[in-house]
């Protein structure tokens, strides 16, 4: 017993302790994972501050935007070219997405629209591997996934890069939400898509701008997931793993998102390098939920969520 | 005009209450069973019993348990696939440790233990809700699958790392196992979920499913008139499990013979997600609708092309398969939010004017 | 065979022998905070058995919150609230329904996905007893039980006048209707107090006739003690026997209808002053 206790409360810390070094580069492995995972919740954040939707489709958006780049790019297209084409892709997208599912289902209950989401994800799956195929690709935009050394530790290239580019797509958000017409009207049809409507804003352009603009947030998680991993159908899995980051975070929080993503990146690499051998190991798979879940219970609406005082 | 309840006056309350209250359905669907029980086993190909049939009852089983939890009660599971689990592996491990157990009896007790682990992870719900739930029940999906593919102990130490169904007899007759012919199968699967089926709507009818629909619709003002929402919504996690852990049984025992955890993975959870929603939420026939829906479709896609000429290669099949699923929900949500049972509703309430317009 | 609402005594409060004494509801000093916003400051008001009180005031005086807080839904601060002279104060909302204490709410709070019968029927949901595996038989203890209760509906449908509805989904009801299915829900329940909030806002006069007329009806065979918020001047004069006058969370008057129509605190908070 005493054996469990040691295993489980000392001596993973004590492992830390000991390699310090290690222990750098396992956090920095978790910032990274964690980063891209912010890439993937900001989509959700967007989507959800200005609509009211949950975007469960924004990870198999991540993978379309991703297999769009990589086909074109295979095709020949150069780089820049291909960025372009792609933007117009998920743009085109978007306004599809708003004739055919959002405005048919305006003011519909919010669980309705989550399952439309569903939907859409696995449509969205099917039709962007029919069109560009289902193997594996490699994604190459030039940055070397490489690593260099600070300081006796590593650092990734790509990594550096997927976290530059999301601290500044944070800050490109931040701004446009809280200091333009725009981001005003965005919270407003955020509220109650009916009162926005009756106050003149324009419900439709709205949906399109908000989509767009998340469309261009996959295409940007696309490419760093891509050039990680591959370009690969599991790459909408990642959706999933972008829920509990959502709920440490708040759903419509966009700093919530980055703050949300590095804990979960980093609880999640903690835990599997440190107890994952205890039990085998691939605690990945659920360590995640797990964390979200005992933070729910202790506090409902998330870090940064707004506290819900329910009226009756 | 055919269709007509003219002339059937309910004088009792017992008779308003029915499950069937009018005539002509309480014959149609009597048939319907009659036919259900003996004409496949008779007629049916051992292709359409397999393929078709046998899966069709124990997805329609576990549509009825989650439609129970997410369109009842409304609280929205993820984790349907990793329930199913539990079902399977604890019918595994309880029938061989105990030969003798009658493996119907087997099949209950495999609906307890996901019962109780349903009831576990539904403890959350009291203070989460919405999507929030939904991420707790992913929680579950993942660890339980995690659980029995690293824990060897749940496939006796297989080192293929599956679980085979033993072969097992009931009254005679083989009914799990390699020499379990697929009738006997059918009907083993059909039992089940008419009994089940019948339980659900009788609860669904009564005190429980009130408080479950109360729950859904205005949790607060339920909350003030008197109902308790955490044993409402226990309640509904363990019957839902419950049902969810037999039909995970089933899938083994009955359908598959053999499996890994990837049999339950979230793939199945969406599946069963889909046929709720396509079936009906709120409806125990929308559930076998659902059911009947996402297992003909596939089955569909893969015939209708060589018949009119066309060989489709696997992976686009696949492919369309995926689309025409998410296609079909999103245009269920647009045209009938309540599914294909709302739709039958209207079928019958144009039937009761037919062959006149209104 | 167990008293359904036809067979109920007038009086199920007090025995022959003595008059009880405490009043069935006391509120004593309630205060409620939501953050910065003070909703109630030290409010105190009795309610005693077979009154009917009307609770009234401007828009945002707090006479919601009252409500909520004498339900259970929202704790106070500070203060008490006692019921049949047992300190109630830390109860949960569904053991205050417990108590007998039934409501209706501000925006119509009936279940949508049910018809006006089943809505109902939840209402009696305190007196049902069983078990879910009875329930799932059904036929046996469960049915007798469903349709002795079906039959104390019926009479409560009857006493409405919504037969015709019974059937109907609520969602497809126009707003007056829905209103009065509420207040069947809160009947059905047999309560010893009665909540109304608002139970006549957005109803015309013939409306809110009948919706007074079927309070009244209620009081009047029942004995049940009933508290309502109402805006309609006319209908709390008429019907109430005691007016409690809130303003900005406090109670500023607490008399019979005549003395709270002349009081000058009152007139200047919410009457208003005739102008010539």
């Amino acid at each position: 017993m005493t054996e469990l206790l040691r295993a489980v409360f000392v001596a993973p810390f004590a492992d830390m302790a000991g390699n310090m070094p290690f222990l750098i580069e396992v956090l920095i492995g978790g910032v990274a994972a964690g980063l891209m995972y912010s890439l993937v919740a900001l989509g959700f954040v967007l989507i959800f501050k200005a609509s009211g939707v949950f975007n469960f489709a924004q990870g198999v958006m991540v993978l379309f935007s991703a297999l769009t780049l990589v086909g074109l790019m295979e095709r020949g297209v150069p780089v820049v070219a291909a960025l372009a084409l792609t933007a117009l892709t998920m743009i085109a997208l978007a306004f599809a997405i708003e004739r055919v599912v959002l405005r048919p289902l305006v003011n519909q209950e919010s669980i309705i629209l989550f399952m439309a989401t569903i939907g859409l994800n696995f449509f969205l799956e099917g039709f962007g591997e029919m069109i560009w195929g289902s193997n594996v690709k490699k994604l190459d935009v030039g940055i070397p996934d490489t690593s260099f050394m600070v300081r006796g530790v590593q650092v990734n290239r790509l990594e550096l890069t997927a976290a530059l580019t999301a601290a500044v797509l944070v800050a490109i958000l931040a701004i446009l939400f809280q200091r333009t017409k725009i981001g005003r009207a965005l919270r407003a049809v955020a509220d109650d898509h009916e009162a926005a409507l009756s106050i003149g804003i324009p419900l439709k352009t709205i949906w399109v701008v908000v989509w767009s603009v998340a469309g261009l947030v996959a295409i940007a998680a696309g490419i760093m997931w891509g050039a990680k991993s591959g370009v690969q159908f599991s790459l909408s899995l990642i959706a999933l793993k972008a829920l509990p980051v959502l709920i440490l975070g708040g759903f419509t929080s966009v700093p919530g998102a980055i703050v949300g993503g590095l804990i979960i990146g980093v609880g999640e690499k903690l835990a599997e390098v440190y107890w994952g051998p205890l039990v085998g190991g691939a605690i990945e798979n659920w360590f995640a939920y797990a964390m979200a879940l005992a933070f729910l219970l202790v506090r409902p609406q998330g870090l940064f969520g707004e506290r819900i005082i329910e009226r009756v | 005009m055919i269709y007509r309840e003219a002339g059937q006056f309910k004088s009792t309350y017992a008779s308003d209450q029915a499950i069937f209250p009018i005539v002509q359905d309480r014959w149609v669907v009597l048939v319907l069973l009659l036919g259900a029980v003996i004409v496949p086993p008779l007629v049916a190909s051992e292709y359409w019993l397999q393929a078709v049939l046998i899966p069709f009852l124990i997805y329609a089983l576990a549509a009825i348990g989650l439609n129970l939890l997410t369109g009842y009660a409304g609280q929205l599971s993820l984790g349907t696939g990793g329930f199913m689990a539990v079902g399977a592996y604890s019918a595994f491990k309880l029938t061989t440790a105990f030969p003798a157990l009658n493996i119907f009896v087997v099949f209950a007790l495999a609906g307890v233990a996901a019962a109780l682990v349903g009831v576990l992870f539904g403890i959350p719900s009291l203070r989460i809700k919405g999507f929030y739930l939904a991420v707790a029940t992913l929680a579950a999906q993942f660890f339980l699958l995690w659980l029995f593919n690293k824990v060897a102990w749940f496939t006796n130490y297989a080192s293929s790392g599956t679980i085979t169904a033993p072969p097992r007899t009931v009254f005679g007759a083989m009914v799990t196992g390699p020499g379990a012919t697929a009738p006997a199968r059918y009907l083993t699967a059909l039992a089940f979920v008419i009994v089940f089926a019948l339980v659900a709507k009788n609860l669904v009818r009564g005190r429980v499913g009130r408080c479950w629909m109360a729950i859904r619709d205005r949790d607060i003002a339920a909350e003030i008139i008197g109902i308790r929402p955490l044993r409402t919504k226990l309640l509904a996690f363990a019957i839902s499990s419950f049902y969810c852990g037999v039909a995970g049984a089933e899938y083994v025992f009955l359908y598959l013979g053999s499996a890994e955890t990837q049999a339950f993975d979230i793939a199945v959870s969406f599946l069963v997600l889909f046929m709720v929603i396509i079936g009906g939420l709120g409806s125990i026939l929308g559930s076998f609708l659902g059911a009947g829906f996402i297992v003909v479709v596939p089955i569909f896609l893969t015939n209708v092309p060589h018949l009119v000429g066309l060989a489709l290669p696997v992976a686009l099949q696949k492919q369309i398969e995926l689309m025409v699923f998410g296609g079909l929900i999103i245009f269920f949500l647009i045209v009938e939010p309540n599914g294909l049972a709302r739709l039958w509703q209207i079928a019958k309430e144009k039937l009761r004017l037919w062959p006149f317009p209104y | 065979m167990p008293a359904t609402l036809a067979e109920r005594p007038i009086q199920q409060a007090a025995p022959a022998s003595e008059p009880r004494r405490e009043p069935l509801l006391q509120v004593e000093a309630i205060t409620v905070r939501f953050g910065a916003v003070q909703a109630l400051t030290d409010v105190s008001m009795d309610i005693h058995r077979g009154e009917i009180v009307a609770i009234i005031g401007p828009n945002g005086a707090g006479k919601t919150t009252l409500i909520n807080v004498i339900s259970g839904f929202y704790h106070a601060q500070q203060g008490r609230i006692l019921f049949e002279g047992k300190d109630r104060t830390a109860l949960k909302p569904y053991d205050v329904a417990a108590l007998g204490v039934a409501r209706t709410f501000q925006n119509v709070a009936l279940f949508r996905g049910m018809s006006v019968l089943d809505n109902i029927m939840t209402g009696r949901l305190l007196k049902m007893r069983g078990h879910f595996l009875l329930d799932a038989i059904y036929w046996g203890p469960a049915r007798r039980q469903e349709l002795e209760h079906r039959a104390a509906v019926e009479h409560v449908i009857d006493f409405l006048e919504i037969q015709a509805i019974r059937k109907t989904p609520v969602s497809r009801l126009p707003y007056g209707l829905q209103k009065r299915v509420e207040l069947a829900r809160a009947l059905a329940a047999e309560p010893q107090l009665l909540l109304l909030d608002e139970p006549m806002a957005g109803m015309n006069v013939e409306e809110k006739e009948d919706m007074s007329r079927f309070i009244l009806d209620v009081h009047d065979e029942f004995g049940t003690t009933i508290a309502l918020i109402e805006h309609d001047m006319g209908v709390v004069m008429d019907i109430s026997d005691r007016v409690v006058v809130l303003d900005y969370g406090r109670k500023i008057a607490d008399a019979p209808p005549d003395a709270v129509r002349a009081d000058r605190a009152v007139i200047d908070a919410y009457l208003g002053v005739a102008h010539d």
